[in-house]
């Protein structure tokens, strides 16, 4: 891993603007991530993690502040940037292969060529052969595998992983955070994981970001020790390290819930 | 666990008489369950039909004592034996044929073109959404309105004949189907829109990749309210204007005081409007088999 920043956050602030009202999500965010780096962004629910990922997508523009992507400013979503959702959002009416395939055929490169590329990356998941089922005859882990093949077929550089192993059952998650995160070891993608799971965080990430609301700022950062980030998540939950990450993550939550309490009522 | 190979393929599925997981020993006692379950419900599938059947034919018997009997006047309520009569000589002579040409491609022409121009106008809707707020309380307005009143407008405006009457189809059908298929163009879950965004869609990839196939379904089923309503709005048109058409002969039936030819037209509508359901059911069926079971 070398050093040069793939994405910056620069005093990045966002006010949510409705009939309402106005409400500031996120206040002075900076940081930056190196290529090939996973980071995690954990916090309390309304910490503004979310909108943080949905920056970093260029889904909407900031209010305050940038984001630099390889030292240009988002402005827009970019084939450069995947993004993976909480839930898989396959097509019904399309097949494996042409959902896995979507992104192509809006960038205008869905060719023969990349097809048979999309079958390898479904190979590459677990699912050689599904390339002609429908969604309705795949379980709910295959078929974030194929959300997860859907994102790395655009070949994007920064992976923004939107708590993607969250609707799963305990033992079809462990999987695939194993498998998300060894592929993206491999293919050396960059990656921004949100998650409100700590010990998905502390198993997958090379550092974890924890975020603190009212507004969502950054607490802290924490670097994982060099042997959880080598190990594949599964393995990385049985060192002798991991529980006193986890532990040092859950104290910082805790603290933060405490001083929210006292700070707002 | 999720592996592909051990999900029993769709062909297993449809077979329904396996069962499996099981020892040797145990499979005549579940393929006597499974002969037992099928033998009931094919006894109540055959006592459903027969009583459908019965009901039918006393209906049908009751009718014609009366008639005979003069239990009812038969000029005014006519009795069965006397429409087939009248049916089989105008099959026979030809004479019905014209009529239910005209008004079969009527019906076909008001559904497909009230479906059709319903989604486009749902499509504007969508694509501006300014255009939408304006349009919102006439829409509302139009949709309230009994639209075949207008009936006589468009006869004076396009003149009497197939245009106008398919116009009045439109009438009945293009606002329920604008308002139906708009409804659910916005209703597509944000999730698939969030998909299709990220991967940095334009608005016309959003529309063709997510909205409307995601409608489609509706668009569908829309067409076979149409099925119906598009027969309200011809046989109207043709009470006001036409002289062909099964709408006309009822008009007519009436005015001669011949209420055979009233009720007679009556059954051939109910047959070809049946007809013509089940076709665009079997549409639908083919059209959305891949991904029915969601």
């Amino acid at each position: 891993m070398n050093n040069e920043p793939v994405l910056e956050l620069q005093q990045l602030s966002h006010v949510y603007v409705s009939e309402k009202g106005a409400s500031l999500a996120v206040e002075n965010i900076n940081f930056s991530v190196s290529r090939g780096e996973f980071i995690s962004l954990v916090g309390p629910s309304g910490c503004g993690k979310t909108t943080v990922l949905s920056l970093l997508a260029g889904l909407f523009p900031p209010t305050k502040g940038q984001v630099l992507l390889n030292g240009e400013r988002v402005s827009g979503p970019s084939p450069k940037v995947g993004y993976m959702l909480q839930q898989d959002y396959l097509f019904p009416w399309r097949t494996i292969r042409e959902n896995a395939a979507v992104g192509l055929a809006i960038s205008g490169r869905k060719t023969a060529l990349t097809l048979k590329a999309v079958d390898e990356l479904l190979e590459v998941v677990g699912l050689p052969g599904a390339g002609d089922r429908y969604p309705h005859e795949l379980s709910g882990g295959m078929r974030q595998r194929v959300a997860l093949a859907r994102t790395l077929a655009t070949e994007p550089e920064v992976l923004l992983l939107d708590e993607p192993f969250s609707a799963l059952d305990l033992h079809i998650k462990l999987q695939l955070e194993d498998l998300v995160q060894q592929t993206l070891k491999r293919l050396s993608k960059t990656a921004v994981l949100v998650t409100h799971d700590l010990a998905e965080a502390a198993a997958m990430s090379d550092r974890v970001i924890v975020l603190g609301r009212n507004p969502g700022h950054i607490r802290c950062e924490v670097i994982v020790p060099g042997e959880l980030r080598l190990a594949p998540p599964m393995t990385a939950r049985k060192l002798p390290g991991f529980q006193e990450l986890f532990e040092q993550l859950w104290s910082e939550l805790d603290e933060e819930d405490e001083e929210g309490g006292e700070g707002h009522g | 666990m999720d592996d592909l190979r051990e999900k029993p393929s769709i062909q297993d599925k449809q077979d329904f008489a396996s069962v499996s997981g099981v020892q040797e020993d145990r499979r005549d006692w579940m393929f006597e369950l499974h002969a037992r379950f099928k033998e009931r419900q094919r006894r109540i599938t055959a006592a459903v039909v027969g009583s459908q059947i019965i009901l039918l034919l006393l209906f049908a018997g009751l009718w014609e004592a009366a008639g005979r009997n003069k239990w009812i006047d038969p000029l005014l309520f006519s009795y069965p034996s006397k429409m087939l009569d009248q049916l089989w000589k105008t099959m026979a002579d030809g004479s019905i044929w014209p009529h239910i040409g005209i008004t079969v491609s009527e019906t076909i022409a008001g559904f497909v073109l009230g479906t059709l121009l319903g989604t486009l106008i749902a499509a504007a809707l969508w694509w501006f959404p300014f255009l939408s707020r304006v349009f919102d309380p006439y829409l509302v307005v139009l949709n309230s309105m009994p639209k075949v009143a207008l009936g006589p407008i468009f006869i004076v405006g396009l003149g009497p004949g197939f245009i106008s009457i398919v116009a009045v189809t439109l009438s009945v059908t293009v606002i329920i189907t604008t308002l139906n298929i708009y409804n659910q163009f916005r209703e597509i879950d944000s999730g698939y829109i969030r998909v299709v965004r990220l991967f940095g869609a334009s608005r016309w990839q959003l529309f063709r990749l997510v909205i409307l196939p995601g409608s489609f379904p509706v668009i569908i089923s829309t067409l076979k309210v149409n099925v119906g309503l598009a027969w309200i709005g011809v046989i109207v048109g043709e009470f006001l204007v036409a002289n062909i058409g099964l709408g006309y002969l009822i008009i007519y039936g009436f005015q001669v005081f011949n209420f055979t030819l009233v009720l007679s037209s009556l059954i051939v509508i109910a047959v070809v409007a049946t007809i013509m359901y089940q076709l665009v059911t079997m549409l639908e069926r083919r059209l959305t088999a891949g991904w029915r079971e969601r």
